[in-house]
């Protein structure tokens, strides 16, 4: 099939970046945007906006009848669906395929198949990729002849967590009976899934992901990201490739991403993600991301690619036209994500007007986003103003670039963590390479964010960082 | 029309070479503005988009009507004392859907009981009384937006 219109289900810098693409390859736009989202840059660059419904995402984003219908009425091919919100939901993917639509991402199986942590795990237990050692524990005696296995500590996890979510650390025996049944309790609270999963804990780890396309038939990679500058499982930089990491690791780590979604017969962009264990020089399968990703474009960078424009040509039918001799890495790419977050108040986030949005300019660098003067940030979606890549000839001139870049960013109206960016930029450990998660909540402990250093580089004045 | 980021980047690969220090870029509804940095080391861009969306009504959309804001109940009593929101933000009742809410008409509350939830852009921020005594009404519905200072609940004293 050929898509000529697409219903955009999503806001913020991703529809405005899913705009751009649609318009260079000639396909219209609508986007599904709620009635907080009517004025925003992505509904003035669409050449349609139809309104799912009220603010709270519950009752417009999240709603898959409402995403539907207007797909329907504004007679749509696809539907994009970005990332978080429904990018994963496969009873949106199983709508599509019924309402005759493409959507625009894996099947509803494979969505089923990754989105269950148990099940995702079984499926990289056989196509050969090292899991955390680790599993299923149903007794107390089960979990104590797993513990006697592993060695403490140990992370005990719902199946029906993830992000970070409903994880417990066990680092003496004699709390395990009790950490048990407090997991169990919160499991069934949080998921309605009291499954739970013990893994060895992994005190010194990166978190490396490697980005997939596929066709349903063929799969290739298009090399590795860094995510491991993260606060609450949040990540705030990201770089491609990872840095210092081995040759043969990172080879290593390339053939199981490739493993991995050849035994799903993925079809889509996707991203495969490992915990890289500095302490053993090894590397386990954490979880698949079914769905574009926040930092996919650092991988463009690198590669030369538009993901976007892969992922529609997939939805297409098409076969992929790129082999994997046909990505080549070009240099070293960093992205910092700005949020509307106050740092000198746990990082609180505030929404707000923008009253002042100038962004750097110049060889190697690219902003994503969809802040402009005027621009509102509502109190309902997550507080992304945009993401800062950058790209250099190798990571030093990636870095340098980044710092002048920064230095040249002033968002008013809003607080936001472009003094955090800063601080981590100049930080050694980081100028290195290759910190693994345990940095950003050890370098802001040491380094807490109370001045705001960037006002004084590029204003005399006092407004901004309250 | 507009720009992308590999369009500024040639425009400035051009601009770098001339003594202009900024330039302003308009088509039709898209303006452009880029200008030195006040180092002297890079550039800043600034845009700004003043096409009016075109919008078209959902035919089935979501029927859900938004948190309308009401004009405050006047109390049942003199003496109560009010908990207002600290925050902006969508106001829960219960830790989850479906669950036992925090309190209830007649529960006892002290400074430190937390009331309720409140989200705003992700993030659940616990709610305290910040004042002692018995729950007696509950005005602002539960999963509604709130904006800071709206009136929660009215509270006796003891």
């Amino acid at each position: 099939m050929n898509i000529s219109r697409i219903l955009i289900a999503n806001r913020g810098e991703i529809a405005v970046r899913i705009i751009r693409t649609c318009r260079q390859l000639g396909i219209e736009t609508v986007l599904a945007a709620s009635s907080a989202d009517t004025e925003s840059m992505a509904a003035r660059l669409a050449d349609q906006v139809v309104v799912l419904g009220p603010p709270p995402a519950a009752a417009s984003y999240l709603n898959v009848t409402a995403v539907i219908a207007a797909a329907l009425q504004v007679n749509a091919d696809a539907i994009h669906p970005g990332y978080g919100f429904l990018s994963e939901n496969s009873r949106l993917a199983l709508a599509c395929n019924e309402a005759g639509l493409a959507f625009i991402g894996p099947t509803p199986a494979q969505l089923l198949a990754i989105g269950d942590k148990l099940l995702a795990r079984s499926n990289a237990v056989q196509a050969g990729l090292p899991v955390v050692p680790g599993g299923e524990v149903n007794t107390l005696a089960e979990a104590e002849a797993l513990v006697e296995k592993l060695g403490l500590p140990v992370l005990i996890k719902a199946v029906g967590g993830g992000g970070g979510r409903g994880m417990k650390l066990v680092t003496d025996a004699a709390m395990l009976n009790e950490t048990l049944q407090l997991a169990t309790a919160e499991a069934e609270a949080a998921f309605a899934d009291p499954r739970l999963y013990i893994e060895r804990y992994v005190r010194s780890g990166r978190h490396v992901e490697v980005q997939v396309l596929g066709d349903g038939r063929n799969i290739i990679h298009l090399g590795t990201r860094d995510c491991s500058v993260q606060r609450r499982y949040q990540k705030l930089i990201e770089e491609a490739p990872a840095p210092n990491l081995d040759d043969e690791l990172r080879a290593a780590i390339h053939a199981a991403a490739v493993s991995f979604g050849r035994h799903l017969h993925y079809l889509g962009a996707g991203t495969v993600e490992f915990l890289v264990d500095v302490e053993r020089g090894s590397f386990y399968f954490l979880e698949m991301n079914a769905r574009i990703q926040v930092e996919h474009p650092v991988t463009e960078a690198i590669c030369h690619q538009d993901l976007i424009a892969e992922q529609i040509r997939i939805a297409e039918g098409k076969p992929l036209h790129l082999r994997q001799q046909d990505i080549e890495f070009d240099g070293h790419a960093i992205e910092c994500r700005l949020n509307a977050e106050d740092c000198s108040a746990d990082f609180r986030p505030v929404p707000g007007i923008i009253s002042k949005a100038l962004f750097p300019a110049g060889v190697g660098i690219r902003m994503d986003t969809h802040i402009q003067q005027g621009a509102s940030v509502p109190p309902y979606y997550d507080s992304l103003l945009g993401k800062l890549i950058v790209h250099g000839k190798d990571r030093a001139e990636a870095l340098h670039r980044l710092q002048a870049a920064l230095a040249h960013c002033q968002i008013e109206g809003v607080p936001t963590n472009l003094a955090l960016h800063v601080s981590v930029c100049a930080a050694p450990a980081f100028q290195a390479g290759g910190v693994d998660t345990g940095f950003l909540p050890i370098h802001l402990a040491a380094h807490p964010l109370t001045e705001t250093p960037l006002t004084e580089l590029t204003r005399g004045d006092a407004h901004g960082h309250a | 029309m507009s720009l992308n980021y590999q369009d500024v980047q040639e425009l400035l690969k051009l601009l770098d070479e001339t003594p202009y220090d900024e330039l302003t870029l308009q088509t039709g509804s898209f303006t452009l503005h880029l200008q030195r940095s006040a180092d002297g080391k890079g550039w800043q861009q600034s845009s700004s988009l003043a096409d009016k969306p075109h919008v078209i009504q959902a035919s089935i959309a979501a029927n859900v009507a938004a948190a309308a804001v009401l004009a405050e109940p006047l109390a049942t009593e003199a003496g109560l004392l009010e908990v207002r929101a600290p925050m902006v933000g969508t106001w829960y009742r219960s830790p989850k859907p479906g669950a036992e809410p925090f309190i209830q008409i007649g529960s006892q509350v002290t400074e430190n009981t937390v009331i309720g939830i409140i989200e705003v852009m992700k993030l659940m921020s616990s709610i305290p009384a910040k004042v002692q005594g018995t729950v007696v009404e509950i005005v602002h519905g539960d999963a509604s937006f709130t904006e800071k200072g709206q009136l929660l609940l009215r509270i006796r004293p003891d």
